[in-house]
C-alpha cells in the first residue's frame, strides 16, 4: 500500500496554473525526491499535502484512503511533518517555545526543551533551545525547523531544501539520519535542486517543470546532466573560469574586531583579509559564526569598526556610512532579499532607488521615467521573470528577486562587490546565471568577496578561499590547493594558527 | 460558515472600497443608535449627513472646519508612513495657536500698523514654528533616550493645554474682558482674509489645498519622501541602503509639527480672532482618523477631512436641534475608524462561504465526488 498518493492534482492561482494534473506515489520508507526549478510547482504541491492549500481538482490518498487535508493540524494529525524553506518561526519566542507551539500540549516546556536537546544531539543538529529566534541566523533557524519536524515522529517528512546551510560533514550526518528514519518506515519527500544530493540519497525522483510532471526516474541510475535536462529542458551552461588577472589591493582588513551587539551574536576577533581587483575571495563557514556581523561591518550597516581596520583602495572606510561606501564603489548584496535587499511592498522600479540614485536630481526629485527604464532594463538583461517594473518585490519568486538584486548591484559597475549567499534557495538555472555574472564581473577587474554556506559554489567560482569560524577568519588558501575535507575541518575552527601559512601564500601571489 | 481566506495579492479595489463600506456601516449603526436614543433615525441622519451640506453657508462651514483637519492629517500621514507614531498633533496645534496668536496679540497691543500681506504670513509662520518646537521635544527624547514617541507626544498635548490655559487666564488675559479667560480680539490687520464674502471661510483653505499638492510631490516624487517611507516599510532595507533613521524621525516629526502648528495659527487668526482655552475642539485627534480614513494619501485626506468636518458640524446641530449628547460625535468618529480598520481586513483577505458538504465530512470517509465526476466527463 502506498503511504501517499496524489492523483491528477491541479491548482489554479489567479496568474498561473501552479499544478497541472500532477500525480505522485510515495512508498512507505521511501526517500522520494521532488526536483524542479523555482516556480515549477513544488512548493504548491507540498502545501497541498501539508493542508496549507487545497487542490482545485484531484485526489490525495493517505495509506490508500482518500483524504481531504483541510489544514496543517490535520496533516500533522495524519503524521505529516514539514520543514519549510521559508521559516515559520515567531521571532520573539525562543527556539523551544516555537517547537512547543507546534506540539500538542501534553508536554511541558521544560520537557520539550529536554527533548530538543536530545533530538538535536541524536541527529547532529546543533540547536540551543533557549535562544530567541530573532537572534538566530538563517541556518540556525532552519535547524530549529528540522528539529521541530522530527519531534512529532512523523510518518511522512517533507523537507524543502534542507541542506543549504550545513557543512559537508553535517550534510552527511543528516543523510545518515534520514536514511535511518526511512529504514524505520518513515517516508521522506525531499525537495531540492542539488542533483548530487538527490542521486546520493533518494530512491525515487519525480521531476516537475512548469507545473507538470516531466519525468519519474530512479536517480541512482541517472546522471546530473540527465536530471537537469528533465528539470530545465536543457543542461545548465558550464561556467568558464579563466585565469585571474589580479590587480591592485581593493579591500584590506586589519585588526577588525567588533564586540557583538546582541547577547547571542558573534563577536569578530582580529580579522585580517585582503581582496584584490580581479579576484573572487570566497568565505566559507557554517552560518552563525559571525557572517552577519562581518557583512554588516563591511557594508556600513554597522559603523563601529575600529579606525583603520577596513581600508578600500587605501582609504579608511571603517566608519563610513553605506551610502558613502557605495559612492566609493563598494556594493553589497545581502542574504535577506525581502525586507533588506528589497522593500517587499514597493515596486521593482522603486526598489532600484535603494542603491541606485542616478535618477535622483540634484534638488532631490525622483525622475520616475528613468527609474522605470532602469528597472525594465534590469528585468530584461538579467532575465527576471516579473510582471514588469511595477510589480511588487514580494510578488517575485526568490530566484527572480535575487537575479534582480544582483543585477541591480552589478549594473552599478562596482569596484568591490560583496555578496552574501548569492544563490540561497535559487534554482539551478538562475544560480548558474548569477555565478556567471559574478565571474564576468571579476574578469572585468572588479574585486569580489563572496560569503556562502554552499561549498560547491565557493569552489566553483572563488580564486582563493578563507573560512570564518567563531568570529575569526582563517588564512587564505588558493582554491586549486583546497579540498572539501580540509575546508570542512577549518569550518570547525581548526586551521594552522601561527600565521606561517598565509604569508607563504602571499609570497606566491 | 463564513471564512476568511488570504488573497494572493492585496486587492486594489478593496483599498478604495473599504472606506466607503466603513462609512455605510457607520451610517447604519448611527441610525440604530438614534433609534436607541428615542430619536427618529431618518431625522438624525439628516441632521448629521444632509444638513451640513444644506446651502452655501453650511458648506462654507464644512470647508472651514476641514481646513485644520486636512493640514494636521497631511503631516501625520508623513509620520505614519515613516513609522513614527505621533499622536500629539493636538498639542502641536495648540502650540501653533499660542505662537501665532501670541504674535498677533503682540502686534495688536504694540499697535504697529501694517498690512495683512505681511502680518498674516508672519502669524502663520510663527504658528508653524511653534508646532515644530513642540514636536521637536518628542523627536529629541526619542532620539536621545529612545523614549516612546507615542507616549511623549500624547502627554505633551496636556502640557500644551495647561500652557494655553495659563496664558489666557493670567498674562494674556484681556483687561477689558470682564475677567473671561480670553485675550483681546486681534487687530484686523492680523486676520486671515476671508475667501467668501459673508462667511468665516478664509484663505487658509486654499493654503491647505496647495499643501495637498506639495505633500503629494514630497511623498511620491521626492528622494527624501522615498527614504522616509522605506524606513517605515522595511527598516532593515533602509539601513542597508544607508538611509538615516534619525533624519527620518526628525523630518517626520518636524513636518507634522509644523503642519499642526500652522493649522493652530490659522484657527486663532481665522475664525476666532483671539485666544481662548477652547481654541481646538480636538482637531489634532480627529486628524488621526482623517489620516487613516484618507488612506494616508494626500488626496484621500481632502475627502476624509471634509467627511469628518461634516460629522463635527452634524454633532453640533444634533445637540441644538435634537438634544443629542455631545459625545455622539466622538462615538461616530470612533465607529468610523474602528469599522475602517475592520474593513481593511478585506484588502488582504476575502470572505468565503464554506458550504457544508465540503468541510463537514470527516477526512477518511470523504469520496472526492466533484473531481472524479469531472474526470469521467
Amino acid at each position: 500500500m502506498l503511504r501517499l498518493e496524489l492523483v491528477s492534482i491541479s491548482k489554479q492561482y489567479p496568474a498561473v496554473k501552479a499544478n497541472d494534473n500532477v500525480s505522485l506515489k510515495v512508498q512507505p520508507g521511501e526517500i522520494h525526491a521532488v526536483l524542479g526549478e523555482n516556480g515549477a510547482g513544488k512548493s504548491t504541491m507540498m502545501k497541498m499535502i501539508y493542508g496549507a492549500v487545497r487542490p482545485d481538482e484531484g485526489e490525495i490518498r493517505w495509506n490508500g484512503q482518500p483524504v481531504q487535508i483541510r489544514n496543517p493540524q490535520e496533516a500533522r494529525h495524519l503524521g505529516i511533518s514539514m520543514v519549510f524553506q521559508h521559516f515559520s518561526l515567531f521571532d520573539t519566542l525562543t527556539a523551544a517555545e516555537n517547537v512547543w507551539l507546534g506540539l500538542d500540549k501534553s508536554l511541558s516546556l521544560a520537557e520539550v526543551t529536554q527533548r530538543i536537546t536530545k533530538v538535536s544531539k541524536e541527529y547532529g543538529l546543533d540547536v540551543e533551545p533557549l535562544r530567541p529566534v530573532h537572534t538566530l541566523s538563517v541556518g540556525e533557524r532552519q535547524r530549529v525547523e528540522i528539529v521541530r519536524a522530527l519531534m512529532t515522529n512523523p510518518k511522512l517528512l517533507i523537507l524543502d531544501e534542507p541542506t543549504s546551510v550545513l557543512t559537508p560533514q553535517a550534510v552527511e550526518k543528516l543523510f545518515v539520519t534520514l536514511r535511518q528514519l526511512a529504514s524505520e518506515g518513515c517516508s521522506i519527500l525531499y525537495i531540492s535542486h542539488k542533483l548530487d544530493e538527490i542521486r546520493a540519497l533518494c530512491h525515487h525522483c519525480t521531476v516537475l517543470r512548469g507545473g507538470k510532471v516531466t519525468g519519474e526516474v530512479d536517480p541512482r541510475t541517472e546522471t546530473n546532466a540527465g536530471l537537469s535536462r528533465l528539470m530545465i529542458g536543457s543542461e545548465p551552461p558550464q561556467l568558464k573560469h579563466v585565469q585571474a588577472h589580479v590587480g591592485e589591493l581593493a579591500l584590506e582588513l586589519k585588526g577588525l574586531s567588533l564586540v557583538k551587539q546582541s547577547p547571542f551574536g558573534t563577536s569578530l576577533a582580529d580579522i585580517a583579509l585582503q581582496v584584490r581587483a580581479g579576484e573572487i575571495v570566497g568565505v566559507a563557514g557554517v552560518s552563525g559564526n559571525g557572517q552577519q556581523e562581518f557583512m554588516a561591518a563591511l557594508s556600513g550597516e554597522d559603523t563601529r569598526a575600529p579606525a583603520g581596520s577596513i581600508r578600500m583602495f587605501g582609504n579608511d572606510i571603517s566608519n563610513a556610512s553605506p551610502r558613502h561606501r557605495r559612492k566609493m564603489g563598494l556594493h553589497f548584496v545581502p542574504e535577506e532579499r525581502l525586507g533588506r535587499g528589497a522593500v517587499p511592498t514597493l515596486s521593482l522600479a522603486q526598489n532600484t532607488l535603494l542603491t541606485r540614485t542616478e535618477a535622483v536630481s540634484k534638488s532631490g526629485w525622483i525622475r520616475t521615467g528613468q527609474v522605470t527604464r532602469l528597472a525594465a532594463d534590469l528585468i530584461a538583461r538579467y532575465n527576471v521573470k516579473a510582471g514588469g517594473p511595477g510589480a511588487a518585490a514580494k510578488s517575485l519568486s526568490g530566484g527572480n528577486l535575487q537575479k534582480f538584486i544582483v543585477g541591480r548591484e552589478i549594473d552599478a559597475k562596482p569596484k568591490l562587490l560583496i555578496v552574501s549567499q548569492p544563490t540561497w534557495g535559487v534554482d539551478v538555472g538562475a544560480a548558474a546565471q548569477i555565478r556567471g555574472a559574478l565571474l564576468k564581473l571579476r574578469d572585468e577587474g572588479c574585486a569580489l568577496l563572496v560569503v556562502s554556506e554552499e561549498l560547491d559554489e565557493l569552489f566553483e567560482i572563488s580564486d582563493r578561499l578563507v573560512v570564518i569560524a567563531q568570529g575569526r577568519i582563517s588564512p587564505s588558501v588558493p582554491t586549486a590547493q583546497a579540498t572539501i575535507e580540509m575546508i570542512g575541518e577549518w569550518m570547525s575552527g581548526l586551521w594552522p594558527r601561527d600565521g606561517a601559512a598565509p604569508r607563504k601564500e602571499a609570497a606566491h601571489a | 460558515m463564513l471564512k476568511l481566506e488570504a488573497r494572493p495579492q492585496p486587492s486594489k479595489a478593496m483599498s478604495f472600497a473599504s472606506p466607503l463600506i466603513a462609512l455605510v456601516l457607520t451610517v447604519i449603526l448611527a441610525a440604530l443608535l438614534f433609534a436607541a436614543l428615542g430619536k427618529d433615525p431618518l431625522k438624525g441622519l439628516g441632521v448629521f449627513f444632509v444638513e451640513p451640506l444644506n446651502g452655501m453657508r453650511s458648506i462654507s462651514e464644512v470647508l472651514l472646519k476641514s481646513t485644520p483637519l486636512i493640514l494636521c492629517a497631511l503631516g501625520l500621514a508623513v509620520c505614519y508612513r515613516s513609522n513614527v507614531w505621533n499622536i500629539g498633533a493636538e498639542g502641536q496645534f495648540l502650540l501653533g495657536a499660542i505662537a501665532g496668536g501670541g504674535v498677533a496679540l503682540w502686534l495688536t497691543t504694540e499697535g504697529i500698523s501694517g498690512s495683512r500681506g505681511i502680518y498674516s504670513p508672519l502669524v502663520l509662520i510663527a504658528g508653524a514654528l511653534g508646532g515644530m518646537v513642540w514636536a521637536a521635544i518628542t523627536a529629541l527624547l526619542r532620539d536621545k533616550f529612545n523614549a516612546s514617541e507615542i507616549l511623549v507626544s500624547l502627554m505633551l498635548v496636556y502640557v500644551a493645554q495647561q500652557l494655553l490655559n495659563y496664558l489666557v487666564f493670567v498674562p494674556w488675559k484681556d483687561p477689558m474682558g470682564f475677567n473671561f479667560p480670553q485675550t483681546k480680539t486681534f487687530d484686523a490687520s492680523t486676520w486671515l482674509p476671508a475667501l467668501l464674502p459673508k462667511s468665516r471661510l478664509h484663505w487658509g483653505f486654499v493654503v491647505a489645498l496647495v499643501f495637498v499638492g506639495i505633500f503629494w510631490s514630497f511623498l511620491f516624487r521626492s528622494w527624501r519622501g522615498y527614504q522616509l517611507q522605506v524606513g517605515g516599510l522595511a527598516p532593515a532595507a533602509a539601513r542597508y541602503a544607508g538611509f538615516s533613521a534619525r533624519t527620518s524621525l526628525w523630518t517626520a516629526l518636524l513636518t507634522s509639527g509644523g503642519m499642526a502648528g500652522l493649522a493652530g495659527a490659522m484657527e486663532a487668526a481665522g475664525p476666532l480672532k483671539q485666544l481662548t482655552p477652547h481654541v481646538s475642539t480636538g482637531y489634532g485627534f480627529t486628524a488621526i482618523i482623517v489620516c487613516f480614513v484618507g488612506r494616508l494619501h494626500p488626496v484621500g485626506i481632502v475627502f476624509s477631512g471634509m467627511l469628518l468636518s461634516m460629522m463635527l458640524i452634524g454633532g453640533e446641530l444634533g445637540q441644538s436641534r435634537l438634544g443629542l449628547p455631545n459625545a455622539l460625535t466622538g462615538v461616530f468618529q470612533g465607529l468610523l475608524l474602528f469599522l475602517l480598520l475592520a474593513c481593511d481586513t478585506l484588502i488582504f483577505y476575502r470572505i468565503r462561504w464554506k458550504g457544508a458538504p465540503h468541510a463537514v465530512v470527516p477526512p477518511a470517509v470523504k469520496p472526492a465526488t466533484p473531481t472524479t465526476a469531472k474526470e469521467g466527463a
